[in-house]
């Protein structure tokens, strides 16, 4: 099957939250374009995390769309279609939230292409820790064993083992130092450069998204995006 | 007397199976009333291992070396380092010293409301207390809080508020010196703006601050003095503008330039094993102008207010 043209994640009027007499989020469209890094801004509870959960496919809105390659999106967490589940990579805050602690980092690594029934395994996650800078001695230990940027990293490795065409990085860098964050955001850029990748960077560290984004939108408290801040037509 | 904390020497080394990482080097440091202090480096440097040295928090295969010597006049002059667990925690820990957690949220009880644990507090260290419920209000007043934000579950607090919660209650015993454990990560800027000057106010009213953080413009903003840590050895320390501005070590140079508004770019490399440290420099595998002398172990100079641990300083 041949690679779907990348033309955009996108949500149209996207109202989502865990109450729908609450939502969160209200009315949002906001595109993540191929090829380029939107950021999402905004203060704590404005529903930064929850869009990023919509447009990761993980959380169902209650009313609106999202397209993913102008196709619509059907299902969201156990219900999406395989082919979009892998088009879609997703970064959290929390390292140590997201791998499994029983686990290797090699495995951790190796598990999207275990579950895709991908071949030779073992060389790709050697090819993954070498892209991230994860060195062999790592790929041994558990999450414990390793540092929070380390353990960001083999996170990084797991989420581009699919090579999606779409990467949600929800406060990926919080809990990192700076040289790691500049690192990390480093290895994002060369991915995006060489696949065509579009990213959506959300951080409510407005001086790491003017550097990192090509563009940012906000969220204001009530849940919806701040009319000055939408995206600009220009490339 | 003078009210002080001083660390000569302190290093911390854990047993494993055939290994010896070895957390802390040789950190020389002294603490007084009225001071900031920010410890900054990479997540795994050593920084809140040192914190729990000093508060005796340490697991128990860890060997230490060296002496952190309290003295004020709440107590005798006590070596933290050697100091009984039943010492630390009878006098010292809430009394002498504070300790805002990490990630407070997750250190509150859950099922108890913010002014049944500060009210709690109150009452062990401070059992002569009349109205323990009066003096939880102006401790929380001192933190930011109001009395009805007390009546909260922690679920019911945001960051922000859990933040205050958790240094309130690092108050109550009115310890002069508070060790803060990366109070901002996760915070939004104007909540880490608010705390910054909280914790600044402190210092006005003569605590001392130990700011443990990765964030380097928040140790800008606070501190009187910025400490560098290395793969567990101080290499800089100095007062913030001219640690930040005019590094003398080059592991300082490349953090500055990684900062987003000062370049992007990261520092070189992986910091070394704790269990491998180089026997000279321990950035010296990572260092762009390294020399024959880094085969040596450079030494914290120490005549200087700005003092840095390399023999090829920039």
């Amino acid at each position: 099957m041949p690679p779907p043209v990348l033309t955009g994640l996108r949500a149209d009027a996207v109202v989502a939250g865990y109450d729908p007499r609450r939502p969160v989020i209200n009315h949002v469209d906001l595109t993540v374009p191929a090829g380029r890094t939107t950021g999402l801004a905004g203060p704590s509870g404005s529903g930064k995390s929850t869009l990023a959960r919509v447009l990761a496919l993980l959380h169902k809105p209650f009313a609106g769309s999202v397209h993913l390659d102008d196709e619509p999106v059907t299902g969201f967490r156990h219900r999406t279609p395989h082919a979009q589940r892998v088009r879609v990579g997703v970064l959290f805050q929390q390292p140590r939230l997201s791998v499994d602690p029983r686990m290797t980092l090699r495995a951790a690594i190796g598990e999207p292409l275990l579950a895709t029934r991908a071949p030779d395994v073992a060389e790709r996650v050697d090819e993954l820790a070498d892209l991230v800078m994860l060195t062999s001695d790592l790929l041994t230990r558990r999450a414990h064993e390793v540092s929070d940027g380390q353990l960001q990293r083999a996170c990084l490795a797991r989420t581009l083992a699919l090579d999606p065409g779409y990467l949600i990085c929800d406060e990926m860098t919080t809990m990192l130092d700076a040289s790691t964050t500049a690192a990390l955001v480093g290895l994002i850029r060369d991915y995006q450069a060489r696949t065509g990748a579009g990213v959506l960077a959300i951080s409510h560290d407005t001086v790491l998204l003017d550097h990192w984004a090509d563009h940012t939108v906000r969220l204001t408290s009530g849940g919806v995006l701040d009319a000055s801040s939408a995206p600009t037509t220009t490339t | 007397m003078v009210t002080e904390l001083v660390l000569d020497q302190v290093s911390v080394r854990f047993a494993l199976p055939g290994a010896t990482v070895a957390a802390v080097s040789d950190v020389s440091l002294r603490l007084r009333p009225g001071q900031c202090l920010a410890l900054v480096g990479e997540s795994g440097c050593g920084k809140t291992v040192l914190a729990s040295a000093l508060l005796g928090f340490l697991p128990g295969n860890a060997q230490v070396s060296g002496s952190a010597t309290l003295s004020d006049e709440h107590g005798p002059t006590l070596d933290l380092l050697t100091a009984t667990d039943r010492q630390l925690a009878t006098t010292v820990r809430g009394r002498r010293i504070g300790l805002v957690p990490q990630s407070p949220a997750s250190h509150l009880t859950p099922v108890r409301t913010a002014r049944a644990q500060l009210e709690e507090v109150v009452r062990a260290l401070r059992p002569t207390e009349a109205n323990p419920r009066e003096r939880a209000d102006s401790v929380a007043a001192r933190a930011g809080l109001t009395p009805q934000d007390l009546d909260h579950y922690p679920h019911e607090l945001s960051g922000g508020m859990a933040q205050r919660v958790a240094t309130a209650l690092a108050l109550v015993g009115e310890p002069w010196l508070l060790i803060a454990d990366e109070p901002t990560t996760g915070l939004d800027r104007h909540l880490v703006d608010g705390l910054l000057d909280e914790f600044r106010r402190l210092v006005a009213d003569g605590h001392a601050v130990l700011l443990i953080t990765h964030d380097l413009a928040a140790a800008q903003r606070v501190a009187d003095r910025i400490a560098v840590m290395y793969a567990g050895q101080l290499i800089e320390i100095g007062p913030p503008d001219s640690v930040l501005d005019d590094p003398g070590h080059p592991y300082t140079r490349g953090l500055g330039r990684s900062l987003p508004d000062r370049g992007f770019t990261p520092v070189p490399g992986m910091p070394p094993l704790l269990t491998d440290l180089p026997p000279g420099c321990s950035f010296a595998p990572r260092c762009d102008h390294v020399a024959p002398d880094c085969a040596r172990r450079p030494v914290l100079t120490t005549d200087t207010e700005h003092a840095v641990a390399c023999h090829r300083p920039c």
